[in-house]
């Protein structure tokens, strides 16, 4: 696998405002590695993330993607991790009946207390994204040239 | 196009010692609108700010990008420096690249590419940014506490002191919470009641707080400043108006066989009871479970001794809906179930009891009379035994990974206070650690061992085994003379670890405030913002935030109430303008994005709109900007992608994907 060893994969974390991107300060300031392969992209709450915007990502070569939000019934929000559990559900069916195989997204649930839980997973995704190697784009082949 | 200022921080080395920042820089340099891009060693500072604000004077700038800290740092700081400067407040942006970089990664050359990109993002999102004005929202002038123990009614006094109207809501029949249990305490010896009677006293005595016991939260809505909550007042079968707490119907009442849970069980309590002699308000409630009268229609004796005609058996519950500008939450603990503890014989033995039962068997109004006696059979105990540690600091899942912070001092305060009363009783205390930090602390714990001659043993115990002679034969380790030693006591007493009250739950969902792995409530930060929730308006108080003795839950609780004060000194609080905002153009009025907010923000009407010089009229989505939190459900909803987040645009949005992908 010395191959998988070399590819540095793009990965787009999405992490809401309140849990999970609180929970990635505190992985930082806790010292917690993870790989430089995740760049993390503040929204107010999970279900502010279009299913547009993961689409556009893979569009743009990102080779895994994952939406981070508070545990189910401590949204900021109160429920907009509920429409993102459903959202998701169906857009990662949808995005592995053209390809992009469901090891590719994934949704997690990190608190503001779980710096510890930040890290793990983000070590766990890059691992499994390498394991999967570099993604097809997303593209339309008509526009191929 | 946008004039971009970027400013790339040092943090000292915490950020330059893994980011090259010049290279940050220079690579800033090239993206599209930046037309400045600078380091600096503390962009935080006041010199550091002096340098942003120069910059966006002398190169014009319209937004500007400080690839820094976290924002939940120091956005606030960068935004108020804009604004100081002239600049729109909302045209910043920050690229995080200390806690998501520079503090994870220690390959210098990765941890430059990343900042690199995380810079570019933040570029590329406010080249998108455009300015918004915040608005303004009421605030309710009155607090509540929910809550009522030390904690609870130290907040509510200071709060009432400076002149606001509080609420305190508590669940049990009485304010006092786990101190009025308490017999002395430590590091002073003097007796709890003593000194919580009179504070009890002064918080129903106050003019400006209204204590509502027998009563729960059932409902909250609204946000910081404009609260509206519903609390249910159980019904008590008892008016408070008539009731003269003569106690005559608690007396006669002839259902007595309820285990009393202010003396955890230790002893009976009638079916209309009032917890304690001091309780406030000193008015009983009838529990209906127990009540004969309830179950069978029959009895009804309180009614007919009661001389002030206050039983009302037809009372029901009700709710009370109030609107608050600021809500603390002061729920506080219980010790953890010991079911799983089957080696200390807790279930076994009526003479193992925990550290809190032993409060109430010590204490004069207790089950005993203050008399230390074994509960199986009365006789006075030659030999007792303390297990530290039970549950606290536990690896396994039975038990809490954390120290409960007060059982080191509280089984030395018993220990003493037991030798000193009887000196012919052996106290020996089984240890992990003692842990004493604190004011007069470990002078406190020395005198158990100097002066008192506690026998202090560095050991777990393994196993508690009743014995047919009703003794008790302990089996435990010497950690430090490493030999086992087998011992036999009277009385085993358990310092459990605490945890918060279960309710704690069901109060962060309907708060919206988080809670960490163990339930205890977290605060916005854990150092520098130790007593407000992340949720804003919300106040922590006491235990429900982290384990606390008394001194500290009293220091935290003024705390809290100066964070509640200084809310409630405002007339406005300004709002977050990143609120949702439809596309006149593109809605279709289908109705969708009101469905799924959770404030009731959207409402739709008709108007008469311009499309491409056609108007006509049409049925159109419309954001109440007083009442849209900026969560943004409703953007990913809307069909004809009509609706957007200010501050978080779809185009902003995946200006951040582009750039990160690139
Ligand atoms: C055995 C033992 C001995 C101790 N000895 C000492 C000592 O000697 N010195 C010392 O400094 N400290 C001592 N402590 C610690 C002390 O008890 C606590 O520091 C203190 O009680 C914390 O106060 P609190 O108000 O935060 O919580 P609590 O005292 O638990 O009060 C919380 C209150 O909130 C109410 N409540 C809970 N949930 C709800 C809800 N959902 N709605 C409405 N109301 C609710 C509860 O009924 C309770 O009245 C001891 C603790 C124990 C267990
Ligand atoms: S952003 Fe959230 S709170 Fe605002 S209108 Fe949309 S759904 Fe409601
Ligand atoms: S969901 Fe979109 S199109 Fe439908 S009413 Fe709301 S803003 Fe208009
Ligand atoms: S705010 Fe975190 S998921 Fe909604």
């Amino acid at each position: 696998m010395s191959v998988n060893e070399e590819f540095r994969p793009k990965i787009v974390a999405f992490c809401c405002n309140w849990c999970s991107y609180a929970g990635a300060d505190l992985a930082g300031s806790s010292r917690l590695a993870y790989p430089a392969d995740v760049k993390i992209i503040r929204v107010p709450c999970s279900c502010r993330v279009n299913p547009m915007f993961i689409l556009r990502a893979f569009e743009k070569g990102a080779d895994g993607v994952i939406l981070c939000g508070c545990h189910p019934g401590d949204c900021h929000y109160s429920t907009g991790n509920y429409y993102t559990r459903r959202r998701m559900t169906m857009l990662f069916s949808m995005l592995d009946f053209i390809g992009v195989e469901n090891g590719r997204t994934r949704v997690e649930w990190v608190s503001a207390a779980e710096g510890v839980k930040f890290s793990t997973t983000m070590n766990d995704f890059v691992a499994k994204i390498r394991s999967l190697g570099k993604n097809v784009r997303l593209g339309d082949l008509r526009c191929k040239d | 196009m946008q004039r971009i200022g970027v400013f790339v921080c040092h943090c000292g080395s915490n950020i330059a010692a893994t980011v090259d920042v010049k290279k940050v820089v220079e690579m800033a340099r090239m993206e599209p609108g930046v037309v400045f891009a600078d380091d600096y060693q503390y962009m935080c500072s006041e010199a550091g700010q002096a340098k942003i604000g120069a910059a966006i004077k002398e190169h014009n700038l319209t937004g500007i990008v400080v690839c820094s800290c976290s924002p939940r740092m120091h956005e606030t700081t960068f935004r108020s420096c804009a604004k100081r400067y002239g600049l729109n407040p909302y045209m910043v942006e920050i690229a995080n690249i200390r806690e998501h970089c520079s503090w994870i990664h220690k390959d210098m050359q990765e941890a430059t590419e990343k900042a690199v990109i995380l810079a570019r993002a933040a570029i590329a999102k406010v080249n998108l940014n455009a300015p918004l004005q915040a608005g303004e929202s009421r605030v309710t002038k009155r607090a509540l506490v929910i809550g009522g123990g030390i904690a609870g009614i130290q907040t509510a006094l200071d709060i009432a002191d400076a002149g606001y109207e509080v609420d305190i809501v508590e669940k049990t029949p009485s304010i006092g919470g786990r101190m009025s249990q308490l017999d002395k305490t430590f590091p002073t010896l003097d007796c709890s009641a003593c000194i919580l009677t009179p504070k009890m006293v002064d918080a129903a005595g106050h003019e400006k707080i209204k204590i509502y016991t027998y009563s729960e939260v059932e409902k909250v809505s609204g946000f910081v400043g404009d609260f509206t909550v519903d609390i249910r007042k159980k019904a008590r079968s008892v008016d408070a108006t008539k009731c003269t707490g003569c106690g005559v119907c608690q007396e006669k009442c002839p259902s007595k066989k309820t285990p009393s849970e202010f003396n955890r069980g230790l002893g009976n309590r009638s079916a209309i009871y009032t917890p304690f002699a001091q309780a406030i308000p000193n008015v009983p409630v009838i529990d209906r479970e127990a009540c004969i009268k309830f179950k069978t229609g029959k009895c009804g004796v309180c009614e007919k001794v009661c001389q002030a005609g206050a039983i009302d058996y037809a009372q029901q519950d009700e709710i009370i809906t109030e609107k608050y500008g600021a809500i603390v939450v002061a729920t506080g603990f219980d010790t953890i179930k010991l079911d799983k503890y089957d080696e200390y014989a807790y279930n076994q033995s009526k003479d193992v009891i925990t550290s809190l039962e032993l409060e109430r068997v010590m204490n004069a109004a207790g089950p005993t009379k203050g008399h230390l006696e074994r509960l199986s059979d009365g006789k006075a105990p030659k030999e007792i035994v303390f297990i530290q540690c039970v549950g606290s600091r536990c690896a396994d899942a039975r038990g809490k990974g954390y120290c409960s912070k007060i059982c080191c001092m509280y089984t030395a305060k018993h220990a003493m206070l037991i030798r000193d009363k009887y000196p012919d009783v052996n106290v020996t205390v089984f240890y992990i650690d003692v842990r004493t930090p604190g004011k007069n602390f470990d002078e406190f714990y020395r005198r158990a061992v100097e002066e008192y001659g506690v026998n202090y043993i560095k050991g777990q115990v393994g196993k508690v085994a009743p014995q047919p002679d009703g003794s008790l034969l302990v089996q435990a380790a010497d950690l430090l003379d490493n030999r086992q030693i087998k011992m036999k006591a009277d009385m085993v007493v358990l310092a459990t670890a605490i945890e918060p009250d279960p309710s704690v739950r069901g109060i962060a969902t309907m708060l919206t405030a988080s809670i960490d792995t163990n339930n205890f409530l977290t605060e916005a930060h854990p150092k520098l913002r130790p007593v407000e929730s992340p949720t804003a308006g919300v106040f922590l108080s006491g235990v429900c935030q982290g384990p606390k003795d008394i001194p500290e839950t009293v220091a935290q609780a003024g705390a809290a109430a100066v964070k509640v004060i200084g809310l409630l000194a405002k007339d406005k609080l300004t709002t977050n303008p990143c609120t949702a905002k439809p596309d006149e153009l593109l809605c279709n009025g289908c109705g969708n994005c009101a469905k799924v907010c959770p404030y009731g923000a959207i409402t739709y009407e008709v108007r008469q709109i311009n499309d491409h010089g056609i108007r006509e009229e049409r049925r159109l989505a419309t954001v109440n900007n007083a009442l849209c939190q900026g969560c943004g459900a409703c953007t990913v909803t809307c069909p004809s992608g009509a609706m957007d987040l200010q501050g978080f645009s779809n185009r902003q949005l995946i200006a951040e994907v582009d750039a990160i992908c690139r």
